[in-house]
């Protein structure tokens, strides 16, 4: 099966998965030997090839979040070797090559850990916590009718390039992961600046952080010590300092806002 | 709920009350240090003597105790309540993880170098603190005024090998702490710009080598002059 590269050998490689029946039962590591695999597939195709050997051996296959596999939906995830989305920096899990690992190689392969994220069935998580923080006040409020000029509202290139970055976020939850304190306050912190920064955003800013925090909170997710293993591990290089973004607009909108 | 009690029971308000706790405590570091800096002097005690004579019966130094107290309890309660939450969060821990791969070690010990720390000023409040304020130390005369002898005290303490390597493994955990809760306190306030944060960063780094060094030389300073060399 090895790639079209003549250099790339496939590999044996010896798999320990997380297996759980459903969100109540309680899940183990279960070994498997998978071979022949080429060092030029992603991991998500590399967990296919040992979900059709799984089937052949009558085995129930394990159960992956995946889709776009070109590293924008923030689908997929998956704790690898200790690491979320894997030893490699700066990827999602459908982008990291096998040609990351070696022939031989044992490779440990968990579902994110937090008590927000239930597990749904072996390594696929329910992250909808993170779509319920977004829906408490990531979003602006605008007047349908005629489209706006482009431009119309001008906005500084530096203040457009941090929202940007911020907005890049694909909500795969791997700051949640990667935190020793369950913490989603890096995936909140980079709604809460791309919002804030942006014109259209400020109108709502001091209501918008005050609600997803709370929902923040009340999800169950931990609080930040700033760590920073959450934005060494996000896939799309959310910075730290969304983080202190987020406090500043917390802090004062706790004394500003009109809420009491 | 009022919105004072909804802030500073959010995740967000504890880590504040934390970080504002902790800075407040680093400024208690530096008075404490420059004060006893007095132990350097050479002249047989007498100008520590005086100043621990201040420290003790100055009214305003009498009410920044009590708020000190305060900053103590409430940094460690609120740091609690939250390694608490912490810890609740994630009940199945990870089979296989490498968190040295993403972060510092002191930054993920805080609780740890921080309770190493309270056993360490528990320890340190007994011996001088307590003797200091309700024992009866010898009297010594200094220019015709009776004062306590504070100074032999603490001289006498650091003669002994075990109470110099409490306070070393003490000042040590100070220092991990400080590296990474001087310049975390700042960012947890919002403080974060990329013309100052390098500069806190570098600050902090000197603050949490410089303090704790500072502290851990009283103890090695006797303990060498007295014990080794004579």
């Amino acid at each position: 099966m090895a790639g079209n590269n003549p250099n790339s050998k496939p590999m044996n490689l010896t798999l320990k998965v997380w297996r759980q029946k459903n969100s109540q039962a309680t899940g183990k590591l279960e070994t498997y030997n998978i071979k022949n695999i080429s060092p030029e597939m992603s991991f998500l195709e590399m967990m296919d090839v040992l979900n059709e050997d799984l089937l052949l051996q009558g085995i129930d296959p394990v159960a992956f979040d995946h889709d776009c596999r070109e590293g924008i939906c923030g689908m997929c995830s998956l704790y690898i070797n200790g690491r979320a989305h894997g030893p490699e920096r700066g990827t999602t899990t459908c982008q990291l090559h096998m040609r990351k690992f070696s022939d031989g190689d044992t490779i440990t392969i968990e579902p994110w850990r937090a008590g927000p994220f239930p597990i749904l069935k072996d390594l696929c998580t329910d992250r909808s916590a993170l779509d319920r923080i977004q829906q408490a006040g990531g979003y602006i409020s605008v007047n349908t009718g005629g489209v706006p000029d482009a431009n119309e509202i001008p906005i500084p290139k530096s203040i457009a390039d941090k929202a940007f970055d911020a907005a890049t976020c694909i909500q795969c939850g791997a700051c949640v992961a990667a935190c020793k304190n369950g913490s989603a306050m890096l995936f909140t912190s980079a709604k809460v600046s791309q919002l804030a920064l942006l014109p259209q955003g400020k109108v709502e800013r001091k209501t918008r952080v005050e609600n997803m925090v709370a929902q923040m909170d009340k999800e169950g997710f931990g609080a930040c010590t700033n760590i920073g293993s959450c934005a060494a591990e996000c896939p799309v290089g959310i910075s730290l300092e969304n983080i202190a973004m987020l406090n500043r607009e917390y802090i004062n909108a706790s004394f500003t806002s009109e809420n009491v | 709920m009022s919105w004072f009690s909804k802030t500073f029971s959010s995740s967000i308000g504890r880590k504040l009350l934390v970080a504002v706790t902790g800075l407040f405590l680093c400024s208690f570091l530096v008075v404490h240090l420059v004060g006893n800096l007095q132990l350097f002097k050479g002249d047989g005690g007498a100008s520590f003597n005086i100043y621990s004579h201040f420290m003790a019966t100055n009214p305003i130094i009498r009410t920044m105790e009590i708020v000190l107290v305060l900053g103590f309890v409430f940094h460690i309660y609120e740091a609690l309540v939250l390694t608490r939450r912490n810890k609740s969060v994630r009940t199945v821990a990870y089979a296989y993880n490498r968190p040295q791969d993403n972060s510092n070690w002191s930054s993920r010990n805080m609780g740890l170098l921080g309770t190493v720390i309270l056993v360490f000023l528990i320890i340190h409040l007994y011996n001088f603190f307590w003797r200091a304020r309700f024992g009866e130390p010898n009297m010594i005369d200094i220019e015709g005024t009776g004062y306590d002898d504070l100074y032999s005290v603490v001289v006498q303490s650091f003669h002994i090998w075990w109470y110099v390597l409490i306070y070393v493994l003490g000042q040590i955990a100070l220092g991990y702490h400080l590296y990474h809760g001087f310049s975390s306190s700042f960012h947890t306030l919002g403080l974060n710009h990329k013309k100052y944060t390098p500069a806190i960063q570098k600050f902090g780094a000197f603050f949490s080598f410089v303090v704790p060094a500072g502290f851990a030389a009283m103890p090695l300073y006797f303990f060498i002059k007295d014990v080794i060399l004579s």
